[in-house]
This record gives structure tokens, C-alpha cells and sequence, in this order.
């Protein structure tokens, strides 16, 4: 009797396994990878339990053919993922553009850890965070989720697999070394919603395989289903015949944009903690998040009513909800493992209402609670 | 959706079935006429719409229909046809 | 007074389909390749052999890369892709693994395939997967104005080696060899029915299939290398070409002014990734 695929039940798990087991459950079924401290443990255990499940695990010879194949196997018809750090993640920024153009939905994660370069292999960092949005050529969207815990790492897996069929887009697990790590409990549920691809509804000679459904998506005809569609990077009309005409490139690339920005209520995720009446916010996301509770609580103790705004959409960037949170504070501090990147949408979205105040540093280690209770401090010293 | 579009081509009589030209395809690179092995086509006077002069049948008679100037063609602008109507391809 | 022999006529026929319609998206032709270029000529011969094959065209699929050859995928009415520069290779194997029962093709160029995509094709041969690749070799990057590529031979000139290359090129046949490929030929565009014949050969053979196809690009190379239209360069491929099967492909350098084989230079039979893959499955139960 095969392994089961969805391990129904509690574990003790680090966030690298609970991301292989998310992918699992939510029916990934192809993993390529190329092997690159953080990310190990992730392909380690996809190596271990997807042929035991009767699915494809492959380790290629770089990164570029790592997202390569996983497009390849996305129109195989199955839902493919990849895994990577830093190093490799720039390597995949060509192909994400691709799977970007072609609307491939795939799951692309990036557990970071210290950069530039080689940098701290096998130490924190978060200063992958703009690459994961501009790191391709052109302008495009995507989306990109930040998990906290190994829990979450398995839902938001789950829910990266839901929204990339969803929109027929790349979605990006933005993690970090430490929550990859760290062991916690992680609890499966006994079922996991298959996210459906959306098919077409008409005969392959009435189908224009690149003419979206009234939300911009179109249904998507895979290899060998009779629909002999051909795909290409190239800008492509509604037939997916190349069209070089700047109309068509204008038609295309502002709907493979709008496709995901007209929706937001459906991929817009963060958690508010002891914001009701909190003078100070800090902003965080990942591994920074957990230690600023840290921060809040030295600075409740301390008189000041500080609360915790948590990224777990990193992109598209929640600007709406920081502009409302920038209505509701009298300052903003924003901990990062970085010098400063997704402060830069805060303050973007804050629009100067209140100061911003970045807790930073390049890499490493995790910021410890003091570190941002100073910032607090110091930023509540400003708006006073 | 992959209507193809009217086409019209010149055709001629030879022994064994016809010879096709679709003269908007062709590039007069010259293949077929240069590797024809009986000598049949020849470049024509008269030009396409590209600019190009496409072949013509000249000697209808030496065809034997073998198809290599269907095979050497890079713009499918040459074919042949056995006269059952099947293609001899 | 010489009789004078009037011209064969022709008549006009509407609504004509070529023997190759059912394979080409012919609302797209003309194509784009040069007049002369070997690229019409090495696809036609790809689909002709698909005909002979009797494939049905819902199980094919072809990938192609970045250049003139790259430009393949877009002529045929099959599932084709058009990925990035160099990365047909791995895209095909992510496609081949997902849907085995797919015939998963690459056909791409010189510079595509051995130059930014080299170390993914010695990796898919090393593995023997269950891909065919078929390069049409014109000796330079032709899509981007006629620069040198990997397999320029010595003394080459194209845009970016004006004074003629000096680099040592690849012998295709040799490298695919001895990668692992296990099945290798080499045909060039003017090998007619003998070219179908080999890709015939090729398709139907099970693992890592590299089939090379020399081709002119009278356009750069051709031009640049004063050697003359796409007409001559066949004309050249006709007085040097050896035919010669089973030789070594260390044998297989192309040097101008010489001869070069063309033939079949590798066909073994070695178990192929999906097999391998497959018969793990089996021994954990999982598959």
C-alpha cells in the first residue's frame, strides 16, 4: 500500500519539511531542485516521499533548469514546484519571467539566508524581498507570501499552489532560514482542497488559448489534451501566435498585471496583533515578525502602546491596509533582516502621515526583542 | 481557430500526376531548381508579390514525379501530386 | 524554321493544401527564415517523418529555444513551446516526466542548444532521457545578426570575430556521444529522403536521441564567409559531405575546404531515466 500523501495528524516538523509536506497535500506531484543550503531539508524530504506517492522528484543540473523543468511539467498538466536560496533564486529570475508570460502556475520558494553573494549560507537573511519582485526583466505582478512558523508554512504552501491555478501565475514562498529550520508543531488536516486548473469549456477549434475568462484569466490547455496550443515567451495575441505590434504587447502585459491587482481581497494576508489601541506599529514579516513581539511586549511593560502589523503578503504589497494602520498610529517602525526593502512599501503606502523607522541589519542572526524595542522607543520619541 | 487561408497555386501536368507551385511562398532560393535530378523546373521571368522569381515547369515531360524538389523546398512552396489524387510525397 | 515548342501551361487551382498542411499552422506562413536558409527545409523533413511515423499529433510536442531555430515551435500545429534562450532541454524533461507518454522533441539551434544550453543537454544525455533533440546547425547565431557561435569552424568570420575565429569548435557528434546521447546522427538539409529516414530512425528510438542537421544561413555565415547563397552552401554540403555510418564520432570535426561524414554515428540501447525511474518506483512500492 503506497505512502499516503496527505500525513493527516500533528508533527513535530521544521519549516523546510512542512513546506514539502504542504506542497504533497496540495498535490504537487513534480519537484525539480538543485541543492543549496537552506533549502535542503526541503528537497531531502521531497526526494524521500514523492516517488513514494508515485510522483516525480528530480535534481537538475542548476537552478535555470530546476524552474525550467517545472514549467515544462506545468504543461505536463501537473502542479510542480521548485526550491532554492539567494544564489539560486537569481538564478531562476529569467524563467520566472517566463512562466510569468506564458501564465504557468508553479510554486517557487526561497528560503533566504544572508547576502549578497555567497554570503552566510547558512545563516538568516530577508534581502531577497524586491528580487522576488522585480527580479525578472519587464514589468509583470506576482505573488509572494512570507510565512512565520512551520505551520504556516505548510498552509501557505498549500494556499501558493490554490493561488497560482487561481491566477495561472508564479507564487513565491518567501521564507528564511531560521523559520526553515525551526522546529515546531505542525498540524495536517485530514483533508487538503486540490486546487483545480481551470480548463476550456469549448472544443480545441473554437479555443483561443490565450482570450481570458471575464477575470483575465484564461483556461489553460495542457500537453497533449487535444487543444495543440503554442505557448511562447514572445508577446502573443489571443491565439498565442507571437505579435510584435506594441498594441498587442500593451494588451497583454497590462492584463497579465491586472489579472492579479484587480483582486486582492484573494491573496491579501496579514495578522494584526494588539493593534486595537496601539500608539506605535511595528511591521514585520517572517522570522522578524515573531521576535518583535518581543519588541511590543518589552514596550507595553514599558508604558508605550506598541502592536504588531504582520506581512504575510509580501507582494502585491498590502497598501491599502498600511495606509489605514498609518490613520490608527502615531508611528511606524519596520524590522527587517535587511537595510531597508520592504520599508520602502511602507513608507511608499504611509505616504508621510506618520515617521517610519527602520530596525535593520544586513544578516546573520535574528534581531533580538531589545533591538526593536529600541526602535520603538525611538520612534515614539519622534512623534511625540 | 487554424482556418487555413484560401490559397491558389499553379499546377501542371506531368507524366505521372502534377506539379504544384504556391508562387506567394516562395523565397527563389533556387533549391529546387538547381537539385530537380530530370531538369524540370526553371527559374520564371515574372516575380512574386516579394520580389522573388518562383520556379515553373519547363519540361513536363522529364518529371517522374520522384518529389525531391517537394522535399528540398524550406517554404513549402513546392509539391507534387500522383494523378490518383494520393500523394505521392 | 524550328518548330516552336510552346511553353507547358499552367492552370490556376484555388484552395490548395500542401501534403504537410495537417502539421503546419499555414495561417502563419510564409515563415520567417531567410530565402536559402536550411531551416524550412530540416522542419519539413521533421514532419514528414512524423507523417511516415503515423504519431498521433495530440502526443507530440515540441520545444524550442531562442534563435532562428527556435522560431520552429511557432510553424507547428502541435503542443509546441517557445521557452527561453537555451532551456528547451530542461523544459522538455519537466514535460516528458510529467506526461511520459507524451513524444517530448527539442528542435533548436547550434547556439541555443551547445552554448547557453550546453550544460543541460550533456546532463539530459548523461541521464539517457526519454527526449529527442534535433539541432539544426548553421554555424553561428543567426537570429541576432551572424555572431560566433560554438560550432563556428576556425577561421570563421561572423560579426564577432571579424578577424576570423581562432576558437577550437565543437564537434557536435563527439560531444553528444560521448555525454551519454544513445542514439547520434548527422544529416545536413539536402539529404532529401535519407534526412526523413534518419529522423524516422531517431524518433523511434528509446532514450537520449541527438540528430544534427547542417544547414546554410546564406543570410551571416554564408555571406560573411563568402560562400555564397543557401544554393551554394548545399552545393558544398553535396562535394564534401562522406556518407559513412557507425564511425567514430571523434571523427565528426567539420573542418571548410575538407570533407565531413555525415551518417549515423551512435545507436545502443541503455536503460533511459522514465525506465529507471519507473522500475525505483516499483521496488518502493510507490509507483
Amino acid at each position: 500500500m503506497p505512502a499516503k500523501a496527505i500525513l493527516s495528524g500533528v508533527h513535530f516538523m521544521n519549516g523546510d519539511e512542512a513546506i514539502a509536506e504542504g506542497a504533497i497535500a496540495a498535490g504537487c506531484r513534480f519537484f525539480a531542485a538543485y541543492p543549496i543550503t537552506p533549502q535542503s531539508e526541503i528537497a531531502e524530504r521531497l526526494a524521500w516521499r514523492l516517488p513514494q506517492i508515485g510522483g516525480v522528484f528530480i535534481q537538475m543540473e542548476d537552478e535555470i533548469a530546476a524552474i525550467a523543468a517545472v514549467l515544462g511539467a506545468s504543461w505536463g498538466g501537473m502542479k510542480a514546484m521548485t526550491a532554492t536560496s539567494g544564489p539560486g533564486f537569481s538564478l531562476m529570475m529569467e524563467n520566472l519571467g517566463l512562466g510569468v508570460m506564458t501564465e504557468t502556475p508553479c510554486v517557487i520558494v526561497d528560503v533566504q539566508r544572508a547576502a549578497p553573494s555567497t554570503g552566510l549560507p547558512t545563516l538568516v537573511g530577508q534581502g531577497d524581498m524586491m528580487q522576488a519582485r522585480w527580479g525578472s526583466h519587464g514589468h509583470y505582478e506576482i505573488i509572494a507570501l512570507c510565512p512565520a512558523s512551520p505551520q504556516e508554512a505548510f498552509d501557505l504552501t498549500v494556499k501558493a499552489f490554490a493561488l497560482s491555478e487561481r491566477f495561472r501565475v508564479p507564487v513565491l514562498i518567501m521564507t528564511d532560514e531560521v523559520v526553515g529550520h525551526m522546529y515546531e508543531r505542525v498540524e495536517i488536516p485530514p483533508e487538503v482542497p486540490v486546487a483545480p486548473r481551470r480548463k476550456p469549456r469549448v472544443p480545441p477549434e473554437q479555443f483561443l488559448p490565450f482570450q481570458p475568462d471575464p477575470d483575465l484569466v484564461p483556461p489553460m490547455a495542457c500537453a497533449g489534451e487535444g487543444y495543440r496550443i503554442h505557448v511562447t515567451g514572445l508577446t502573443h495575441d489571443e491565439r498565442g501566435y507571437p505579435d510584435m505590434s506594441p498594441e498587442a504587447h500593451d494588451r497583454l502585459v497590462r492584463r497579465l498585471v491586472d489579472k492579479i491587482r484587480l483582486f486582492p481581497q484573494e491573496y491579501t494576508f496579514y495578522e494584526e496583533v494588539q493593534l486595537e489601541d496601539a500608539e506605535i506599529a511595528v511591521v514585520s514579516y517572517g522570522i522578524s515578525a515573531r521576535v518583535s513581539l518581543g519588541g511590543v511586549e518589552l514596550a507595553r511593560r514599558a508604558g508605550i502602546r506598541a502592536g504588531l502589523f504582520r506581512l504575510i503578503t509580501a507582494w502585491p504589497f498590502p497598501e491599502e491596509a498600511v495606509f489605514r494602520l498609518a490613520q490608527r498610529v502615531k508611528g511606524i517602525v519596520v524590522v527587517e533582516i535587511n537595510l531597508g526593502q520592504m520599508s520602502r512599501e511602507v513608507e511608499r503606502a504611509v505616504r508621510g502621515r506618520v515617521p517610519v523607522h527602520g530596525v535593520y541589519h544586513a544578516g546573520g542572526r535574528i534581531h533580538t526583542p531589545e533591538e526593536v524595542f529600541q526602535g520603538i522607543e525611538e520612534v515614539y520619541r519622534q512623534c511625540r | 481557430m487554424n482556418e487555413t487561408q484560401e490559397r491558389v497555386a499553379k499546377r501542371w501536368r506531368v507524366p505521372k500526376g502534377y506539379v504544384y507551385v504556391l508562387e506567394e511562398f516562395c523565397k527563389g532560393c533556387g533549391f529546387c531548381v538547381e537539385f530537380c535530378p530530370r531538369k524540370v523546373l526553371a527559374q520564371a521571368s515574372h516575380f512574386n508579390d516579394k520580389g522573388y522569381h518562383p520556379p515553373e515547369v519547363v519540361a513536363p515531360e522529364a518529371c517522374v514525379l520522384c518529389g525531391f524538389c517537394e522535399r528540398i523546398c524550406p517554404d513549402f512552396a513546392i509539391w507534387v501530386e500522383e494523378e490518383g489524387g494520393s500523394d505521392a510525397g | 524554321m524550328p518548330v516552336k515548342v510552346e511553353k507547358a501551361q499552367p492552370e490556376l487551382v484555388p484552395d490548395v493544401h500542401h501534403p504537410l498542411e495537417k502539421w503546419l499552422r499555414t495561417d502563419r506562413l510564409p515563415h520567417i527564415w531567410c530565402s536559402g536558409c536550411g531551416l524550412g527545409t530540416a522542419l519539413s523533413a521533421f514532419l514528414y517523418a512524423l507523417e511516415e511515423l503515423g504519431w498521433d499529433p495530440d502526443s507530440v510536442a515540441v520545444v524550442s529555444g531562442i534563435g532562428c531555430a527556435g522560431r520552429v515551435a511557432g510553424y507547428l500545429r502541435l503542443d509546441t513551446y517557445h521557452t527561453t534562450h537555451g532551456r528547451p532541454v530542461p523544459f522538455a524533461t519537466g514535460l516528458k516526466l510529467a506526461k511520459p507518454d507524451l513524444h517530448v522533441i527539442v528542435f533548436s539551434g547550434d547556439g541555443d542548444l551547445f552554448a547557453i544550453g550546453g550544460n543541460h543537454f550533456i546532463h539530459a544525455a548523461r541521464r539517457n532521457l526519454d527526449i529527442a533533440v534535433i539541432c539544426v546547425n548553421n554555424f553561428n547565431y543567426g537570429m541576432t545578426g551572424g555572431q560566433l557561435g560554438p560550432t563556428t569552424p576556425v577561421g570563421g568570420r561572423t560579426t564577432t570575430s571579424p578577424y576570423g575565429n581562432f576558437e577550437h569548435p565543437f564537434n557536435l557528434v563527439h560531444l553528444a556521444a560521448s555525454a551519454g546521447a544513445t542514439y547520434v546522427a548527422r544529416c545536413t538539409t539536402l539529404d532529401g529522403r535519407r534526412l526523413q529516414k534518419t529522423l524516422v530512425e531517431a524518433l523511434s528510438h528509446k532514450g537520449f536521441t541527438f540528430v544534427e542537421i547542417l544547414a546554410p544561413c546564406p543570410t551571416n555565415y554564408g555571406r560573411r564567409n563568402r560562400l555564397g547563397e543557401g544554393l551554394d552552401e548545399l552545393r558544398y554540403y553535396r562535394e564534401q559531405m562522406v556518407i559513412r555510418h557507425g564511425a567514430d564520432p571523434k571523427e565528426a570535426d567539420i573542418v571548410p575546404g575538407k570533407p565531413f561524414l555525415v551518417g549515423k554515428f551512435v545507436d545502443i540501447q541503455k536503460p533511459t531515466y522514465l525506465e529507471l525511474y519507473q522500475a525505483k518506483l516499483r521496488e518502493i512500492g510507490g509507483g
